[in-house]
């Protein structure tokens, strides 16, 4: 008997629980948006902006990488996944399989554009010699038509997102000398090759600045219109996803921030290039 | 009336026991929790690949789980840091605390004490902006971002404790003994070398080891001035990636509970074996040279 009065106080503790928390959703509205940490500071941006407009719903913004992101999704623990990817194709089965249906939103562009010192003739490289420069082949850069003088490889942290463009669109997969010199931001990727003139970086559009020189890459300059173009290599289009085609509130936040008045506008802020 | 003082001796005895249980049992919770999210990464790896591993790909695939260049690029900052720490630190202490009247004494300690109260990311800036591109066209290196530049940045920091400690424990060697040695006939130099050195020797080498400590532990200089490059230095002018700016840079980006997250936690138990090593090696000299007033010597 006693037990199981014991039982029922934790059932009816639960159960009051579960309602506070219902009723707290339905009166002030949460949004899950959980995944790559390389979208993540446009979905910051874009939430701190868009619940100034709409301060009864929290939005909570979680980076796990676009793989727990797209799982989220599938496991319906969140509403909106960030990637840097697309959806694989055994992410798609697994999301049948659960009755899940992800939907893509492309939200903007990452571009990756190498620079060097001001100082440096170097003006463009391919893909090739980016490559070999990373992976410790070509040293000086007598070799790829610059001055006499030793190359200093300047690259990210593995972990971090531009790393992980880098690695994709120049080394192939193929990793990067332990020689390179990994700086923990792009910040600090500027700040080195802008004292540096053997040095060679590469940063997000959004941190070119006059003490950087930018190179072209294969011929073509990295700007907005060859990211969204295609035509520049080193970039790619960051997404979102939803289970199912979104409604309500996360259909809202999908809005604000496809709106080029609005949420693109935060995206050009975050270092990103916008999609219009 | 007893008792009740007795009550109160009792509570105000509970109380600072309390206090300094506190300080205690707080250093034991990060200690195990270090180990907890520390250890799992030895399912992965062999405790001998990870400290030995020459190859740092944590997030690769398959990945590399090497610090043994992590821990050399520490040593060698922290030993290169030590050779020019200690000679300034101690002479300055021994010039301070013997040799300078005691006016200049009175402006000079509170200013290179002044010195420990920098913050280590001004004096990580200092090196990056201006030391760097110095060493760079000075020494006609690749970077300025190296080995070298980050233990001149730590010696630069560790040169105010070590003078500091050691200042004191000169300062505090009894008056009798140099009175004694000077009285014998030994010059002033003999006196310093022969009686006051090896009389605070004790109290130098606490200074000497603290200073160290913080040197190895620091994580803001070298994460901003050692280069960064994970590879076994071969000169004291390669980029260098020392164990605490290794754990500073990856674990914001670390997935929760991976593999990585897990290593960087085995980087810090390295870490905290390193400093631990230096505390247990500086108390037992302390207790071993102890001074007790003069009749020791």
């Amino acid at each position: 008997m006693k037990k199981n009065l014991h039982r029922r106080g934790l059932f009816s503790l639960a159960a009051a629980f579960l309602l506070t928390v219902s009723s707290a959703a339905t009166a002030a509205g949460n949004l899950g948006v959980n995944g790559s940490t390389t979208v993540l500071p446009i979905a910051q941006k874009v939430a701190e902006a868009y619940m100034k407009e709409m301060p009864e719903l929290a939005i909570s913004i979680s980076g796990g990488g676009s793989g727990n992101g797209i799982k989220a999704i599938i496991d319906g623990t969140t509403d909106i996944a960030m990637s840097s990817r697309f959806i694989k194709d055994i992410e798609v089965k697994m999301a049948i399989e659960k009755g899940a249906y992800p939907v893509p939103f492309r939200v903007a562009y990452d571009c990756i554009i190498p620079v060097v010192h001001p100082g440096n003739s170097v003006k463009d490289l391919t893909l090739e010699q980016l490559k070999g420069i990373y992976q410790g082949a070509v040293r000086n850069w007598k070799d790829i038509g610059g001055p006499d003088r030793p190359i200093v490889v300047i690259s990210r942290d593995t972990s971090s997102g531009t790393y992980e463009v880098w690695e994709e669109k120049v080394m192939k997969k193929e990793k990067v000398y332990p020689g390179a010199l990994l700086q923990a931001s792009s910040g600090a990727v500027a700040q080195a090759v802008s004292k540096n003139p053997n040095a060679v970086g590469y940063v997000g559009i959004g941190y070119l600045n006059r003490e950087l020189k930018p190179v072209k890459v294969n011929g073509i300059e990295g700007t907005k219109t060859t990211t969204l173009d295609g035509s520049f290599p080193i970039s790619r289009p960051l997404f979102m996803f939803t289970r199912g085609w979104p409604e309500g509130n996360t259909v809202k936040f999908i809005n604000y921030l496809l709106d080029p008045q609005k949420g693109q506008k935060y995206v050009e802020e975050a270092g990103y290039v916008p999609l219009y | 009336m007893l008792s009740a003082r007795n009550t109160r001796e009792k509570t105000i005895r509970g109380l600072f026991f309390l206090i300094a249980f506190m300080s205690i049992f707080t250093l034991v919770l990060i200690f195990l929790f270090l180990v907890k999210e520390g250890v799992p990464i030895f399912e992965e790896v062999s405790i001998r690949d990870f400290v030995l591993g020459r190859y740092w790909y944590p997030t690769s695939e398959p990945p590399d789980f090497g610090i043994f260049p992590l821990i050399l690029a520490s040593l060698g900052v922290t030993v290169l840091a030590a050779a020019i720490a200690i000679p300034l630190g101690v002479m300055t202490a021994i010039y301070l605390a013997e040799i300078a009247s005691r006016r200049f004494r009175e402006i000079a300690k509170p200013a290179v004490e002044l010195l420990a109260s920098l913050p280590s990311v001004v004096i990580g800036f200092f090196g990056m902006v201006v030391v760097a591109p110095f060493l760079q066209e000075t020494f006609n290196l690749a970077t300025g971002l190296n080995l070298f530049n980050a233990a001149l940045m730590l010696a630069f920091m560790s040169v105010p404790t070590i003078c500091s400690i050691s200042e004191d424990a000169i300062y505090s060697v009894p008056k009798e003994l140099k009175e004694a040695s000077l009285a014998l006939g030994a010059t002033r130099l003999e006196t310093i070398l022969r009686v006051i050195l090896p009389a605070s020797l004790s109290g130098i080498s606490t200074a000497v080891i603290l200073g160290m400590s913080r040197a190895i532990g620091e994580t803001m200089v070298v994460l901003m001035v050692a280069g960064g490059a994970a590879m076994v230095p071969t000169s004291i002018f390669d980029p260098v990636r020392p164990l605490p700016a290794s754990i500073a840079a990856e674990m914001a980006e670390a997935p929760f509970r991976g593999d990585h997250y897990h290593a960087l936690f085995a980087t810090g138990m390295v870490l905290f074996l390193f400093t631990f090593c230096f505390n247990l090696v500086a108390d037992q000299v302390a207790h071993r040279y102890k001074q007790t007033g003069a009749a020791t010597l």
